[in-house]
């Protein structure tokens, strides 16, 4: 698209245009990653680290200045363990939560047919009881993907769905049970309470499951991200973020503010509202976006 | 990070001029630095905080700072000044139709808001009176539909839908055609999700445009957008000509810069501002508290009027 094209044709400018490593192109790099949203602390930590290094390894070139500043950044992404979802050894349980509109319903059926694909039982859980038609959209992606959905009506306590669910799993034997919540912000100290005792639910019913708590960020949300992946993450020991949204235009480069504070890794990406468009999150994939470079 | 606000950061860039007395370009500039990067951090657009910094720079060197006997304060007072400015004037009003029905349409990215802000904009209207009529424009979404007619149950506002094998285009038309029968004078249209880059269905939005003639066509932006804020405001301004802007989720605790950058390029009023999931909870838009919260600043004010 033409705005990416942008995006890299600047990038390969700002670099044409210097012959030499200086302080001047380091500014203008730090200008490329403040774009993408990649924050201002995180960004001085990056060009930091870049400056001194460059300096250690002697590099004067700034092809290779380039070749540097993605090592630093993959390495940020890369001190996350694993990339991978934790749920082996199956069964496994799946508690998808994030702040309003960032794409959980719409990860979940993504995700459901993503397993189904791989031959595993899959069951969902309708844990919005809250917003309009929350269930009826969880249950299309349930019709569309051929899974079962285990509800209540709208209104009802949501860890009361989430402790059927997991009977039902028992029952049915199956292998994957992921779980909807109603969207939330993280500032809102009820809702977010309300969250805890689903995850208490979770623990206490099914200690035999795998567990993965994927808080779903979206990729054209600023700075207040890392807001809410320190609070979920307070709130529900969130394991691991879904980035949704990366086919827009916006780049998400506050997952590396996120990963370098709180260690949380990346797990899956959202590229498109379809239910193939979801991918598996690769750092040294996630760099090169960043940089326009695809 | 995010909370440590403007203030902090001043405080101490201006403790340091106390001693001075006067302030010298360079001062300026090392307070403008601050500011810079409390603008940065609350999301507003590079482009936009470069060019706002150099203007107010360019006040903040001049005579009225540099002679006066709290310069520190002065130049955060232009800052505020200018930043309030830059938001426009409180402008929560829709344009009515001399002969109704008064159409609106609402646009944005997915998961923006516009379902909820098309309900809290109905209820809106009931208030002051009118009878609006909810057309279901978005016939991609899983449930797109049945959530804007749960909405309008709550409200008690009448939704029409064609189901979701007709054209947006066409329901939007029929819809109105629907109003002017049941006599609704106000029609809110509800449309898909969309990315700004996607270039079919951006044009589905110019023919329903070209259909049914808005008298408003309001963009409705998430306020944790980050620095693409912009690249939206840009492209649905220049395919549609946006009136307004409604800004949602204003309820969290984001700065939200993107008010700044979608204000700046689109040039056009942010009419409203969502302040929760509630129906009721859309208020009109206040510049100057939007300039505050940017900022980080309601300590920095007080430090104004002490000085
Ligand atoms: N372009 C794009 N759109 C997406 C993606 N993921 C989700 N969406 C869209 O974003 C909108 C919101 O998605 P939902 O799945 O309903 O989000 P949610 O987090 O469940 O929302 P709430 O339950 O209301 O908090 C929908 O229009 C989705 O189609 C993605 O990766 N790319
Ligand atoms: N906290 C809060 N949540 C809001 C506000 N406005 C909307 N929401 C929530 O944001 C989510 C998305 O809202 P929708 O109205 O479905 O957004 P949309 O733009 O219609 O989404 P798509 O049709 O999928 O593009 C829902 O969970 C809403 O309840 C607001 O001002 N504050
Ligand atoms: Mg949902
Ligand atoms: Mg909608």
């Amino acid at each position: 698209t033409k705005t990416r094209q942008g995006i890299t044709a600047r990038v390969d400018q700002v670099l044409k245009s210097y012959k030499k490593v200086d302080e001047e192109l380091l500014e203008e790099i730090e200008e490329i990653l403040i774009t993408a949203d990649v924050g201002v602390n995180t960004t001085m930590e990056i060009i930091g680290k870049l400056r001194n290094q460059a300096k250690e390894r002697k590099i004067t070139e700034v092809e290779n200045l380039r070749g540097l500043l993605k090592e630093i950044l993959a390495d940020t992404l890369d001190l996350n363990k694993s990339h991978e979802l934790n749920i082996q050894p199956l069964p496994a349980i799946i508690l998808v939560v994030g702040v309003n509109g960032v794409g959980k319903t719409t990860s979940i059926g993504k995700i459901a047919h993503r397993m189904r694909s791989q031959g595993k039982k899959v069951l969902l859980a309708a844990g919005d009881t809250f917003r309009a038609a929350a269930i009826d959209q969880l249950e299309i992606w349930g019709n569309r993907v051929g899974v079962d959905v285990i509800k209540h009506q709208e209104g009802s306590d949501p860890a009361a769905v989430v402790f059927d669910a997991i009977q039902a799993a028992k029952a049915r034997k199956i292998d994957v049970l992921i779980c909807d919540t109603a969207g939330r912000l993280h500032n809102k100290t009820n809702l977010m309470n309300e969250l805890g005792k689903v995850r208490k639910v979770v623990e206490r019913e099914y200690g035999e499951a795998s567990k993965e708590i994927l808080l779903v960020l979206d990729a054209t949300t600023g700075q207040n991200a890392i807001q809410q992946a320190k609070i979920f993450k307070e709130a529900v020991d969130v394991s691991g973020i879904v980035l949704t949204k990366l086919d827009g235009t916006a780049k998400g480069g506050v997952v590396l503010g996120i990963s370098s504070e709180l260690d949380i890794p990346v797990k899956l990406i959202g590229v498109g509202e379809g239910m193939n468009d979801l991918q598996e999150f690769k750092p040294n994939d996630f760099v090169n976006a960043l940089f326009g470079d695809e | 990070m995010v909370f440590e606000g403007l203030a902090d950061k001043l405080q101490g860039a201006l403790q340091k001029l106390k001693s001075k007395g006067k302030l010298t370009e360079n001062d300026v500039k090392e307070v403008m630095r601050e500011v810079k990067l409390a603008l940065l951090e609350a999301d507003v657009n590079f482009k936009v905080v470069k060019e706002f910094i150099d203007k107010v720079k360019d006040r903040a060197v001049g005579q009225e700072v540099m002679e006066s006997l709290t310069p520190g304060q002065q130049v955060v007072k232009i800052v505020h000044e200018e930043l309030t400015a830059l938001m426009g004037t409180t402008h929560s009003k829709i344009t009515f139709a001399s002969k109704p029905p008064t159409v609106i349409m609402l646009v944005g990215l997915q998961g923006a808001g516009k379902t909820t802000t098309g309900g809290k904009l109905g209820a809106y209207l009931k208030k002051l009176g009118k009878r609006p009529l909810l057309v279901a424009g978005d016939i991609y979404r899983p449930a797109a539909i049945k959530q804007l007619q749960v909405v309008g149950g709550q409200l008690d506002i009448p939704v029409f839908s064609l189901g979701d094998k007709v054209s947006p285009v066409q329901i939007a038309k029929e819809g109105i055609e629907h109003a002017g029968k049941h006599g609704n004078d106000v029609v809110i249209i509800d449309t898909a999700g969309r990315l700004h880059i996607d270039e079919n269905l951006m044009e589905e939005l110019e023919n329903i445009k070209k259909v049914v003639i808005p008298h408003e066509i309001l963009l409705v932006v998430d306020a944790m957008t980050g620095q693409d804020a912009v690249n939206v405001a840009e492209n649905f301004n220049n395919r549609l000509g946006i009136d307004g802007v409604i800004l949602t989720k204003m309820d969290g605790d984001t700065r939200g810069g993107a008010a700044l950058s979608v204000r700046s390029v689109a040039q056009k009023p942010i009419k409203f501002v969502g302040m929760g999931e509630k129906l009721s909870e859309l208020e009109p838009f206040h510049p100057d508290r939007m300039a505050s919260r940017i900022l980080g600043m309601g300590d920095v004010l007080s430090l104004i009027e002490k000085a």
